[in-house]
């Protein structure tokens, strides 16, 4: 078995599993207030310390949420209402093409239901956000942008947007900024203080933690506008009775992510370089996709699109060799749709079928480069005689 | 004669999410060969959820076809072939019924996509078969062709949707409902011992792709509404309707003519005229056909020499009857021993040798006992 899909979800690290399973013997609601209650609420108290030392951000900036979609979901809508609720005149959302769905579809959701005007700003071949666009686009008219949202590093092709410059940009025109860190976390330097961020979104099961478990980190100076009401945990931002567990397993994960970060990402690099070296040599008319300069990706994303070829049939024949990868693109039904980040990025159509992500992750070995290795040629040979259908 | 090889094949399992193609996929895996799953996407804009006991093209059916798949324990895929569903069988639907003919869909998507599409690309990446949850039988001859045979048991035969596929399509077909004599009730028990959740799901009928059941409202959006005559043999006007391709020969129902024929019988639809947009009406007798021509054969083998008798179906539940047929100047004229009655331009007719599927030809001409003037 070859599992290179890491940047759909990371085994878990054994630290996170003891964790975890330590705190499912324990009773207590962290809003309870006897002596259950108050243990399970310095758990989650610590966890969120640590978290917010492994993140750059201070405690109370570390609402915990269900995960990325969450985050996301409650950065977007509720800093557009919160905003828009202080300044009717602040309609506009300013977006990147290529986002993950959690933020393209909420924006897009809040354009037909909300009243957002939403632009999604022009991005480079390699999907990269220029701070000057963003800045040409908030100078027409600042005082009618609710937020704006870019994402850290691409979940499809790896590459890295120059986030604290973005982040400058929109606190020049006072406008808040979100960024999607989920694919950033454990593989780049992410400081939530150091970006100049109002809100960024993490999750658990990408760095080795649980499923089910994520953070939005939050400026104090900003109040969006609950998508769950109730209890009122989490600042008020975010009800529900916190996954004390989870929480835990998610901390400590994040702790070991951030150590670990540096040696990581320099081994994961190097195999990820022998990889796209491998696929080079035995494909060699594959295009990468994203930033060829690895200092502009992601250190464990390597991205192909493969001419004359179905994704779908490579994914189908690779993964009947225990190589376990994907398409990289977003999925209706399990019908694979040319990527929104390839075409947005200028591919031409046809070629952003063909496409598979390779993501690796803390448990890949050389063996796994070399399975792939072997394997991509002859599946790839035979994906172009079953051709485009 | 015998059963088809049992050494272990890569086989591609076409899954539409009901009880009968799960129940085919799980046999050939129990059967030792190494199944895959695959679901075709028909519909670019599939409903959430199926309603009532049509269509093969929602998400909820595709989820079906996945859970299947887990619980046999094989390797699942969607495949997106709506673009060529759409080319190959939706746009030749619309076109047939308005060139006044009544096609078969089905066995359209049985040529062009199930044994067409989906098995080309199959045996491109390297399986040797494809299996569906059809009832019919492949077996080997002596000289180790392939031949099409009706079900074990005829009451759910299915062979005449299978009539289309010429012998290099049946070398890699695989029926595995086909060869047992299985009511529909022991399929379902059979779904259930398996762990499977679709035991229960109801059949679909009709045509997949018109969800809600109403061809001549799916046929009105694509065609527009064209007002025209209805006549009756002598040409004689007795009413109006909204578009001659919502009509059928031998239909009966919903002529809406205000006043009954002369004689106080029920009228037919005889023939329909595209070119004049009319509907001709008149007796059940004016129905029967002795003879037709069809175009475009296919042949599960070699194409019979010389004129020869056979049995024929002409449409997917319809019995069996005797012809004489031979193909002359291109074309295969077919008499019958005993008039028949319902047979429309664009319909499939059948040929069979016993059980055996000889081969399959579209409905051109038709000639009837009395000759229709209007």
């Amino acid at each position: 078995m070859a599992y290179l899909d890491h940047a759909a979800t990371t085994p878990m690290l054994p630290e996170a599993i003891e964790a975890m399973t330590a705190q499912l013997a324990v009773t207590g609601n962290a809003s309870s207030l006897h002596a259950a209650g108050r243990r399970a609420r310095r758990t989650v108290e610590e966890a969120r310390e640590s978290l917010a030392e492994a993140f750059g951000a201070r405690p109370s900036e570390v609402v915990f949420t269900s995960g990325g979609t969450e985050s996301d979901n409650l950065a977007v809508k509720g800093l557009y209402w919160a905003r828009r609720d202080a300044d009717p005149r602040r309609t506009r959302v300013l977006t990147t093409p290529v986002e993950h769905h959690a933020v393209l579809d909420a924006v897009h959701w809040l354009g037909e239901h909300e009243g957002a005007a939403v632009e999604y700003l022009p991005v480079n071949g390699y999907g990269r956000l220029h701070p000057d666009v963003l800045r040409d686009a908030l100078a027409q008219d600042p005082d009618t942008v609710a937020l704006v949202t870019a994402m850290w590093a691409n979940n499809e092709i790896g590459t890295i947007s120059p986030v604290a410059e973005l982040a400058a940009v929109a606190r020049e025109f006072d406008v808040p900024m979100h960024s999607d860190a989920v694919q950033a976390a454990g593989q780049l330097p992410v400081s939530f203080a150091d970006s100049g961020l109002a809100a960024m979104t993490v999750s658990g099961h990408k760095i080795g933690g649980p499923y089910g478990i994520g953070a939005l980190l939050l400026g104090r100076d900003h109040s969006p506008v609950p998508v769950l009401h109730g209890g009122g945990q989490e600042r008020q931002v975010r009800s529900g009775t916190l996954d004390v567990p989870a929480v835990a397993a998610f901390a400590v994960a994040a702790r070991l992510a951030g150590e670990r970060r540096s040696e990581f990402a320099a081994a994961v690099g190097a195999l990820r370089d022998e990889l796209v070296q491998a696929i080079r040599d035995a494909v060699p008319d594959a295009v990468l996709g994203g930033d060829p300069d690895p200092a502009g990706r992601l250190p464990a994303n390597a991205h192909f699109s493969f001419p004359g070829c179905e994704g779908d049939s490579l994914l189908l024949l690779l993964d009947a060799q225990g190589i376990e990868c994907s398409t990289g693109s977003a999925c209706t039904a399990g019908i694979a749709q040319p990527s929104h980040v390839l075409l947005a990025t200028g591919s031409d159509p046809d070629l952003a079928r063909g496409t598979l992500r390779f993501s690796l992750g803390h448990t890949t070995t050389r063996a796994d480069v070399e399975a792939l290795a072997k394997a991509i040629g002859p599946a790839v040979e035979r994906a172009r005689t079953a051709g485009l259908s | 004669m015998t059963q088809t090889s049992q050494r272990p094949l890569r086989v591609l399992a076409a899954m539409s999410g009901g009880v009968d193609s799960a129940v085919a996929a799980a046999r050939a895996a129990e059967a030792g060969h190494d199944v895959t799953g695959v679901h075709l996407a028909l519909s670019a804009n599939p409903q959430s959820f199926r309603t009532g006991a049509r269509g093969c093209c929602t998400i909820e059916d595709s989820r079906d076809a996945r859970r299947a798949a887990d619980v046999i324990g094989i390797p699942f895929y969607v495949w997106d072939l709506a673009e060529r569903f759409r080319e190959d069988v939706v746009d030749d639907f619309v076109a047939e019924y308005e060139a006044g003919r009544t096609p078969n869909p089905c066995l359209r998507c049985n040529e062009k996509i199930k044994f067409a599409a989906l098995l080309d690309k199959a045996l491109a990446l390297g399986f040797d078969a494809v299996c569906t949850g059809h009832y019919a039988t492949v077996v080997a001859a002596e000289d180790g062709s392939r031949e099409l045979h009706r079900a074990s048991d005829m009451a759910k035969d299915q062979s005449y949707v299978l009539g289309v596929l010429d012998e290099k399509q049946l070398a890699h077909a695989m029926f595995p409902l086909g060869d047992t004599l299985t009511t529909k009730d022991e399929i379902r028990a059979e779904a259930e011992r398996r762990g499977l959740a679709v035991a229960k799901k109801p059949d679909s009928h009709d045509i997949c792709f018109i969800a809600d059941g109403d061809t001549q409202g799916f046929l009105a959006q694509r065609l527009g509404r064209a007002e025209g005559d209805i006549v009756d043999e002598s040409g004689a006007r007795l009413g109006t309707h909204e578009g001659a391709y919502g009509f059928t020969i031998g239909q009966r129902k919903g002529l809406r003519i205000g006043h009954p024929a002369p004689d106080g019988k029920p009228r037919y639809v005889l023939d329909i005229s595209p070119v004049s947009n009319t509907v001709t009406v008149g007796p059940a007798e004016a129905l029967d056909v002795t003879a037709l021509t069809a175009i475009k054969p296919r042949w599960c083998g070699a194409a019979p020499t010389g004129p020869g008798a056979y049995t024929a179906q002409l449409r997917a539940h319809g019995g069996e009857t005797e012809v004489t047929a031979e193909m002359a100047d291109g074309e295969l004229k077919v008499s019958f021993a005993t008039p028949v009655r319902g047979v429309a331009p664009g319909q499939a007719i059948v040929l069979y040798d016993g059980t055996r599927v000889v081969g399959s030809a579209t409905i051109a001409t038709t000639v009837r006992r009395t000759a229709v003037t209007a």
